[in-house]
């Protein structure tokens, strides 16, 4: 019985090869053995977010996925958001908005909002809402999350800020 | 919570799935999406031998035009695709419309059609919405293929009439009807939830206002997802207005005789069953005439 | 003082870490030759333990050790209450393992230690116990007929009760032209932080050192207790608390676990760690809130409330864990506020049954109590046709009788005093921020399907929980500041609290000063951090070191600069003339003082100690207080409840950092709407806990909590305290049941549906309105 494969992929832009157990969770993975720990685990059941990643440019639930699930993809962890040394627009709102308490859901939350953006980069606050509504948070009550990252939708990545007319349905605008 | 120990395949073409699943039968579990088998596996409530990852079969994902203007979709199309596709908007607007409600994005990213089709959650909506428009499933084996319609598909609780060996290769959904009416109603305790109470409905009519075909399916009250057949000879043929729409909804409500839960009770689900039921009948209705305004 | 940062929204520096994903979680600290824990537990709620068998688990590959209560028995004890431990509670406590018995799903019976979780996850599945299970009783009706006893060497379920007693109940009774009775019920509730419990606990054979990573919320108070319980000396226990990931009072009290991992590591001389899983956690972390009140109340024709007489019984699961009895003690000592009610009685009991045990949860006790008398204040109003608002003016606690006197509502005839605070001033502004009287017509309005409903609740809240707290602060050779503490965070901000209030105190720059707390090698004693106490208790430490610290620097200043210390000033770290204003001449900076200090020999001498600890004392609790507001829609056809609008007003005495205590209130009422709408510890009948996981046990996501209107006011600093602060964090949490409910109502008072109980789930809510006397 084969309980062990070998696993080649990319994570935050570098290259890892691994010998994996088969049952062991991508969440358990990239926490453990490549000792990204940036990414939480809060459920184990994909109910919670807290584990949220990027697989091959989308959001999910590294919990639900199996290590060598991902033989040959490409992710990108919490610790792949920053921009070289310093944090991108999207942590620094999360930072003056007060988005995080804790800070355990903060980095699903983080790679779901920026996977969010990339593909509505001027959303709407109930847009913004029900893109997060897969992710828990207990402290926060969501408001400042939800502001956080409609201040960077607004700052844009060239950091320069943008006045919009927020509350018009991204169908409506040209 | 971890997995139980398991023997893992990840074949690359549809002939070497169904060799696999030839082989193990009843000892193997099909990986799909994972959204709903992979919390089972860490809660060890399912412990398979095997895991037949079927995410590397290109050939079982796609959504193309079915015969007579319907829509064949492949087994292992995620939802998201299905929600990015102008061909399900255009042929097909209450699947468009229900596919949102399903979990949220991150589930969608992976969660496969002909995953929930075949986990057959009997409060999700993919099911009832099959049964509702008469879908056919395609299954393969190794020994060939047969079409099993929606009907006769979901058997009894989270089981359906897929052999051990057998894969949900295409789903078949038939060319939407001329201008109907539908809607999809549903209770959740949470928006993504699974539906407490769902009601999926579709009308048309002949022109006079007099109801052709009539259509209501239920799902999160019983086993499986239910099409009320008495509720649906009640309009057949009516005169479509509310007060033949409040009786629909009291045969479904009177019919039915639904299961308890932490989260509603048989009276909670029998209750708006029929509540829901005239809501959507109600919202059918509207849309009815708005389709068929000049 | 002049303040720059007291007062000002700080955005903390804590985040940087937990943004860039390099926080250190209690799973994320890796030791070489680690192992993992996982624990067998109950399957049964009420059983005999006839055999163990774990042969087949030791003998699995991988596996390092299997722990029985037998192997433990020598040293095994039972975990005592740090708090409330009432008298007849102590029979009713747990020890780390069951022995004899198990008394609750989830009770732990063994220990597995293996080489990796997936495999100490496997072994658990070989060990074999065979139980004979027992009747389960679930819930405090049939608990207190004692037939089925979970103690049964007690005698009872019963573990403890008192009486309360103010005035004279009985004449006002007698009296009262009305009088009304009814039953209120909470459910059991649980506070779900995302980060399940953990603990890594290293004994070092070469040092003979044990440290722990994981401890948080009374790190001192529980490293005493390992101490003891382990008779290894307290010294030589090292508490590290990592990030921590929420507590809500659930997190940090002492659990089997945080005996059996320490103990299996110095079993073992190995690192051990555990983290619990979310079904686990859900299991066996803490339960609270499950309240049986019945209550009566007096009042004359015009609304005066002249009488209340209640019987609480809390369900205290199988065992009194380490809060003894508040939780339902806190029912009893605040139901009358925030009003007058000058005759008050109340029994309170405390009933064991076969359930997880309890502890506390965010504002214990309060959140029902709130729920009770703000639901029996409008059913009042409702029977003699007063407003809500009308009825509250009439009776809320004016501010000339502050300090008031509740009465002596605690245990042991203790007497409750609230310090300062204008209740009608708080209900006044909220009503005007909300607008209500413009809305208020639309009470039980029916629109297009739905009814509409506003809701009214004020509260008070008990914060600053003493007696004592101790801060060090300290300048170093380079002129930084260190601050240390014995209060513990979890995700609260505390580092940038205490920074700000040093910063002010002593006069230097934020960026100056660094704080240290939660780790119990900082502080040789320490209270922790629970009971909105943090920064009341912690932060008026600070205050007094710094200001100490400061009266020592510029007396070094003076002495070198040849003047008087009032002559002198500190600011931005940097000495001046007192009149120097404008700081257009610096005379000296803070590194120059310690050189200065040093060259003399004067860092030891008392007046001139650059190393200063000081500590606070209070033995009387504050309280914050305020008003929320809701408006909601509800669907009677389902019952499902939309909150249109929220608003929360609370007066925290003064703010130390607005950007911290708006969150915490948010926060708190977010938490509220969760429970009050969503969430439920569900038992059936024979004591198995049907909602395990996050499927069943519902916590609101984003969709489920609205934007909430937070109000934060500074109108009653507290007495108590030179800062005038009061405890921020729970304050948020306690009308939430109570307004919602209220709003609810209101909304359906034209269907005449009581609402008497929680949570208000559209299933309930269905029932309540089939129920209904038309």
């Amino acid at each position: 019985m084969s309980t062990k494969r070998a696993i080649d992929l990319t994570i935050n832009g570098r290259q890892y090869q691994r010998l994996v157990a088969v049952r062991m969770t991508l969440a358990d993975f990239l926490r453990h053995d490549i000792g990204l720990t940036g990414t939480h685990v809060g459920c184990e059941h994909g109910l919670c977010g807290a584990c949220t990643i990027l697989f091959n440019g989308e959001a999910v639930r590294s919990c639900l996925l199996l290590a060598v699930q991902a033989d040959g993809s490409n992710l990108k962890t919490v610790e792949g958001l920053c921009t070289g040394e310093d944090l991108n627009p999207l942590q620094l709102a999360f930072q003056e908005q007060h988005a995080l308490q804790c800070g355990f859901c903060t980095p699903g939350m983080l790679v779901t909002a920026y996977a969010f953006l990339k593909e509505t980069p001027r959303p709407t606050e109930a847009q913004v809402r029900e893109a997060i509504s897969g992710n828990i948070c207990r402290c926060t009550g969501y408001q400042p999350i939800i502001k956080a990252i409609l201040q960077a939708a607004d700052m844009g990545e060239s950091g320069s800020q943008r006045s919009e007319d927020r509350d018009q349905p991204l169908s409506s605008r040209s | 919570m971890k997995p139980a120990a398991f023997e893992f395949f990840d074949p690359r073409t549809l002939n070497e799935a169904l060799s696999l699943l030839n082989q193990y039968g009843n000892e193997a579990k099909i990986l799909a999406g994972g959204q709903s088998l992979m919390p089972l596996m860490n809660l060890r409530l399912v412990r398979p031998k095997v895991i037949i990852d079927i995410n590397r079969v290109a050939e079982l994902a796609y959504i193309e035009p079915g015969a007579g203007g319907g829509l064949a979709i492949g087994g292992l199309t995620r939802h998201r695709a299905l929600e990015r596709s102008s061909l399900v908007h255009e042929r097909n607007p209450l699947l468009a419309e229900t596919l949102p409600l399903i979990g949220h994005a991150h589930i969608r990213n992976r969660g496969t059609i002909g995953g929930s089709l075949v986990h057959a959650d009997p409060a999700a909506e993919l099911p009832a919405l099959a049964l509702l428009l008469d879908a056919e499933f395609v299954l393969h084996s190794l020994n060939g293929e047969r079409v099993v319609h929606a009907k006769d598909f979901f058997r009894s609780y989270m089981t359906t009439a897929i052999e051990p060996a057998e894969l949900l290769a295409e789903i078949r959904f038939p060319a939407w009807l001329a201008k109907p009416g539908w809607a999809m109603q549903e209770v959740s305790r949470r928006a993504g939830d699974f539906a407490m109470v769902g009601v999926a409905a579709l009308l048309t009519h002949n022109g006079n206002g007099t109801c052709e075909d009539a259509r209501i399916a239920l799902f999160g009250v019983g086993a499986t997802p239910v099409r009320i057949e008495q509720a649906e000879a009640l309009l057949k043929g009516a005169r479509l207005d509310n007060r033949i729409l409040l009786e629909a909804a009291r045969v479904v409500s009177d019919v039915l005789e639904p299961d308890a839960d932490v989260h509603a009770s048989a009276e909670y689900r029998k209750d708006v069953a029929g509540v829901l039921t005239r809501r959507a009948l109600e919202r059918g209705m509207q849309r009815l005439r708005e389709a068929n305004e000049v | 003082m002049a303040t720059q940062y007291i007062g000002a929204a700080i955005t903390r520096r804590e985040d940087l870490r937990l943004l860039a994903g390099q926080a250190v979680f209690v799973d994320d600290v890796k030791l070489p030759d680690m192992l993992h824990a996982a624990i067998l537990r109950s399957t049964h709620a009420h059983a005999r333990i006839r055999s163990i068998d774990a042969s087949k688990a030791r003998a699995l590959a991988g596996v390092a050790a299997v722990v029985e209560s037998k192997n433990i028995e020598p040293i095994a004890r039972p975990i005592p209450a740090r708090i409330y431990a009432l008298p007849g509670l102590d029979r009713y406590l747990q020890f780390p393992l069951a022995r004899d018995k198990v008394r609750y799903v989830g009770d732990p019976v063994a220990l597995v230690i293996a080489e990796t979780p997936y495999l100490a996850e496997d072994a658990l599945e070989e060990i074999e116990v065979t139980y004979e299970p027992l009747p389960a009783v679930v819930n405090v009706r049939d608990a207190l007929r004692d037939e089925v006893l979970v103690h049964e060497q007690n005698g009872s379920n019963l573990a403890s009760h008192y009486k309360v007693s103010v005035g004279n109940v009985d004449d006002a009774f007698r009296v009262a032209d009305y009088k009304r009775r009814e039953e209120f019920k909470t459910q059991r509730l649980t506070g779900n932080p995302l980060e399940t419990r953990g603990i890594l606990a290293f004994y070092d054979p070469a040092q003979d050192e044990l440290t722990v990573w994981g401890p948080t919320k009374v790190p001192h108070y529980n490293r005493g207790l390992l101490s003891t319980l382990l008779n290894f000396p307290e010294h030589k226990i090292h508490f590290i608390e990592p990030d921590v990931g929420g507590g809500f009072g659930v997190r940090g009290e002492f659990y089997p676990e945080d005996f059996l991992i320490p103990y299996a590591s110095m079993q073992l001389k190995r690192p051990v760690k555990w983290i619990e899983d979310r079904r686990e956690h859900l299991l066996t972390a803490n339960h609270s809130r499950e309240i049986l009140c019945d209550v009566e109340i007096a009042a004359t024709r015009d609304g005066t409330l002249l009488g209340l007489r209640a019987q609480v019984f809390g369900d205290m699961g199988a065992y009194i864990r380490t809060h003894g009895g508040v939780v339902p003690a806190h029912v009893a000592d605040l139901l009358p506020t925030p009003y007058r009610i000058p005759n008050y009685e109340c029994s309170v009991h405390f009933v064991m049954t076969n359930k997880t045990g309890t502890g506390t949860l965010r504002a214990p006790g309060r959140y029902e109590s709130s729920f009770i008398m703000e639901r029996l204040v409008d059913i009042v109003a409702r029977d003699l046709g007063i407003a809500p608002v009308e009825i509250r003016k009439k009776n809320l606690i004016m501010p000339e009788q502050m300090p008031y006197t509740v009465g002596n509502t605690q245990p042991e005839n203790k007497a409750t005093i609230l310090d300062s605070g204008n209740y009608p001033r708080a209900l006044a502004q909220a009503l005007e921020t909300f607008g209500y009287e413009k809305l208020k017509h639309l009470e039980g309005h029916y629109d297009n399907g739905k009814y509409h409903g506003i809701g009214i609740a004020c509260f008070v809240k008990n914060t600053g929980r003493g007696p004592h707290e101790a801060a060090r602060v300290l300048v170093d050779a380079k002129g930084n500041i260190g601050v240390y503490l014995g209060i513990a965070t979890l995700g609260q901000g505390h580092k940038t609290t205490m920074a700000q209030i040093c910063a002010d105190t002593l006069g230097v720059a934020l960026e100056q000063i660094t704080v240290y707390l939660g780790n119990t090698d900082y502080m040789p004693t320490g209270g922790g951090t629970y009971a909105s106490r943090a920064t009341v208790m912690g932060g008026n430490a600070v205050y007094l070191a710094a200001l100490e610290l400061k009266q020592n620097i510029l007396r070094i200043a003076a002495d070198q600069l040849e003047t008087k210390p009032d002559q002198l000033q500190l600011r931005d770290g940097t000495i001046y003339l007192t009149e120097d204003n404008g700081e257009s001449n610096p005379l000296m900076s803070l590194r120059e003082i310690v050189h200065v200090a040093r060259a003399k020999g004067l860092y030891d001498k008392d007046q001139f100690r650059l190393d200063v600890s000081a500590n606070f004392t209070s033995l009387r609790h504050t309280y914050t207080y305020g008003a929320h507001l809701a408006h909601v829609k509800v669907d009677a056809e389902t019952g499902q409840v939309e909150i249109l609008r929220y608003l929360a007003l609370e007066d925290v005495g003064r703010c130390i950092n607005p950007l911290l205590v708006h969150g915490q209130v948010v926060g708190a009422v977010a938490q509220g709407i969760g429970a009050t709408l969503l969430e439920a510890l569900t038992y059936n009948e024979d004591g198995q806990l049907l909602t395990t996981t996050l499927k069943d046990y519902l916590l609101p996501t984003s969709t489920d909590v609205p934007p909430i209107e937070c109000v934060v006011t500074e109108e009653s600093p507290s007495t108590l305290n030179p800062l005038g602060i009061k405890g921020v964090g729970e304050g948020g949490i306690v009308a939430t049941g109570a307004v919602l409910a209220n709003a609810v109502a209101c909304a359906l008072a034209p269907l005449d549906v009581k609402i008497v109980e929680l949570p208000l789930t559209p299933n309930r809510l269905r029932e309540w309105i089939r129920a209904r006397p038309s």
